[in-house]
């Protein structure tokens, strides 16, 4: 393939595209199609909380906190107001998100290394447990169910579509701005953060912009979530879902902006196939990002580019572990 | 509100704010030498409780050694999990990061093969003979077992800080959470110091968890638990400071103690809000000495 760069990009881009859309056609249950649907709603969460990580380098342990509120602004709107509602909640749960992150991220930026990843925990479990406890409004381990979008959304397919839209929509958005001298800020301020300071940039305010952009793209995931599940549990906002998304990130690679979004199809899969023969999944899971950490630590992507290179005998290409 | 009741809640808390010390401490110790974030440290806490149950309750072994066993076996395994795969990722970009990432897939291992082979409903030990009955002081009832927690606790501390500042072993131990290159120069063995310090610091977390089974039951995910808790007492009294975490287990355990007997409903918020406020306003712990902020 000697086709140019962007041609390639544009070819690879159409074929996930066109497979995602062939799923319901191709599906022989409709269980299918829910789980391509939640590769898509996953992988859009990955991706996001991946220009954090990868791109800034602010290891955020707590993006679950911006999903959860996406998740119980359409779950809470949509069965307390109405289904109508279900596009107004879906802006709300986006202001929301904005608003607190905005908040939050003001505090936690002025953190590094762990203190930040333990911060971002922190708070993240605070909305946990004020979800859990708070009975009267959440419902609390209960979650809420029945959550129906209304009209046509209501049907499975056609809300699949529009998962499928507004992700691609969404990654492509992120993808332009991972690629936008704005990203390139980012990339400046995970390697020298000082050097950025020196071009007469500000390391926080870029920090802050991503945070709040991360953390809208996590509530949009989880808003799109509760309309496809139809329910919402308080787990939505657990540390272990922020720790999913780092997962995912990992297995698919931190350094590709595509990695988290293969890792989420990866670990889905995984989880589906190996929680279908046994309930101890989490100990094949654990086992293999072990591998995947110590021995690739590139991650799927990284990897399988670092060998077709090698195969082309291109010394040049050769990325950075 | 009398006195008695104040007196309770105080002496509950203590005994609390010891098995979150004793737990931290060896979060605090492995992070303040080896610069290695443990987050599966509450793992070697549920680790331990499952020795413990294992060797006291199934093999009758008595109470005491059974908690000592507990607590090196579960050393033992973290002294090889180091060994195998810590030591690994060493120096890597991102070594933070997937420092996290790699003890959060021990979590995931270690609560399923606990699972595997214990099963997953409730397990609990007796209290030892001895301490079974309450100490009366005035109107005050308080446990044995919770004064045998304290006591053990301040013996810990007190051996800690011993070995720590007193032995050529301490001195190795701090050496290298200063400078690893130039200790290695004198001829010291660091990568084995890291492994023997990380041993330590999980055998601290095995006994802590074996000791605290008789008051609290025995589950495959006490170890999420416990480790949130001893984050935020770490974190009360700055990364790697020994002595900041008994002060932050103490407050810990008496805002806790306090919390549960006057707001029991939303109690579980308090360690988070304390966490939070210190981050916020003291990120270097409430014990640290000031220092310039890094940006």
């Amino acid at each position: 393939m000697d086709l140019p760069r962007r041609y390639k990009f544009g070819l690879l881009w159409t074929a996930g595209l066109l497979v995602f859309a062939l799923v319901p056609l191709l599906m022989t249950s409709r269980y299918q199609m829910n789980l391509a649907g939640h590769i898509l709603v996953w992988g859009l969460f990955a991706v996001s909380f991946n220009m954090l990580w990868g791109v800034t380098g602010m290891l955020s342990f707590g993006q679950a906190l911006y999903y959860g509120i996406g998740a119980y602004s359409v779950g809470l709107l949509v069965t307390r107001v109405g289904a109508a509602w279900f596009f107004p909640a879906l802006g709300i749960g986006l202001a929301t998100a904005a608003l607190i992150s905005l908040l939050v991220g003001l505090l936690v930026i002025r953190m590094t290394g762990v203190y930040f990843t333990m911060l971002t925990l922190a708070f993240a479990q605070l909305a946990y447990q004020v979800t859990l406890k708070w009975r009267d409004l959440t419902g609390g381990d209960d979650g809420i169910q029945g959550i129906i979008p209304p009209g046509l959304l209501a049907d499975k397919t056609f809300y699949y579509y529009v998962v499928l839209a507004v992700v691609f929509v969404s990654i492509w958005v992120l993808k332009r701005m991972a690629y936008s001298p704005f990203g390139l800020v980012l990339r400046c301020i995970q390697q020298n953060p000082e050097r950025v300071r020196f071009i007469g940039r500000s390391v926080r305010m870029n920090q802050l912009r991503i945070y709040v952009i991360s953390s809208l793209f996590a509530a949009a995931a989880g808003a799109l979530m509760a309309g496809m599940d139809s329910s919402i549990h308080p787990d939505m906002l657990y540390w272990t879902t922020s720790g999913e998304v780092i997962l995912m990130s990992v297995l698919g690679g931190i350094n590709r902006f595509f990695g988290p979004f293969i890792g989420a199809i990866v670990l889905i899969l995984l989880e589906d196939v190996i929680g279908a023969k046994t309930e101890f999944w989490p100990i094949v899971i654990g086992s293999v990002i072990l591998v995947i950490v110590i021995l690739f630590p590139r991650g799927v992507v990284g990897e399988a580019q670092h060998l077709w290179s090698r195969f082309r005998g291109d010394s040049s290409q050769r990325s950075p572990a | 509100m009398d006195f008695a009741f104040l007196a309770t809640q105080m002496v509950s808390g203590f005994s609390l704010a010891t098995l979150l010390f004793l737990n931290a401490s060896g979060l605090t110790l492995i992070f303040g030498v080896g610069r290695i974030f443990n987050f599966a440290h509450g793992s070697f806490y549920m680790l331990g409780a499952y020795f413990g149950y294992q060797l006291s309750a199934v093999w009758g072994l008595p109470f005491w050694p059974a908690i000592l066993v507990a607590g090196a076996a579960a050393g033992i395994v973290g002294s090889a999990s180091e060994y195998l795969f810590l030591r690994r990722i060493y120096g890597r970009p991102h070594e933070g990061g997937f420092q996290i990432l790699l003890t959060y897939c021990l979590i995931l291992i270690f609560d399923d093969l606990v699972k595997m082979i214990w099963g997953s409903e409730y397990k609990s030990i007796a209290k030892p003979p001895g301490f079974l009955g309450a100490v009366q002081i005035g109107d005050v009832f308080i446990p044995t077992y919770n004064l045998a927690i304290i006591a053990v606790g301040l013996l810990v501390v007190l051996a800690a800080w011993w070995i720590l500042s007193r032995t050529r072993a301490g001195r190795i131990a701090r050496a290298s959470a200063v400078d690893r290159e130039i200790l290695g120069c004198l001829g010291v063995n660091v990568p084995l110091t890291l492994t023997v310090v990380f041993g330590l610091a999980t055998a601290l977390g095995g006994m802590t968890g074996a000791l605290a089974a008789p008051l609290r039951s025995v589950t495959p995910g006490a170890g999420i638990e416990i480790i949130i808790d001893s984050l935020i007492v770490v974190v009360l009294g700055g990364m790697g400071n020994f002595w900041g975490a008994w002060f932050g287990a103490i407050l810990l355990g008496e805002v806790n103690a306090f919390a549960v007997a006057f707001v029991p409903e939303w109690s579980s918020l308090f360690s988070y809000i304390v966490m939070v406020l210190t981050l916020i306003f003291r990120p270097e712990g409430l014990f640290a000495p000031a220092r310039i902020r890094k940006a």
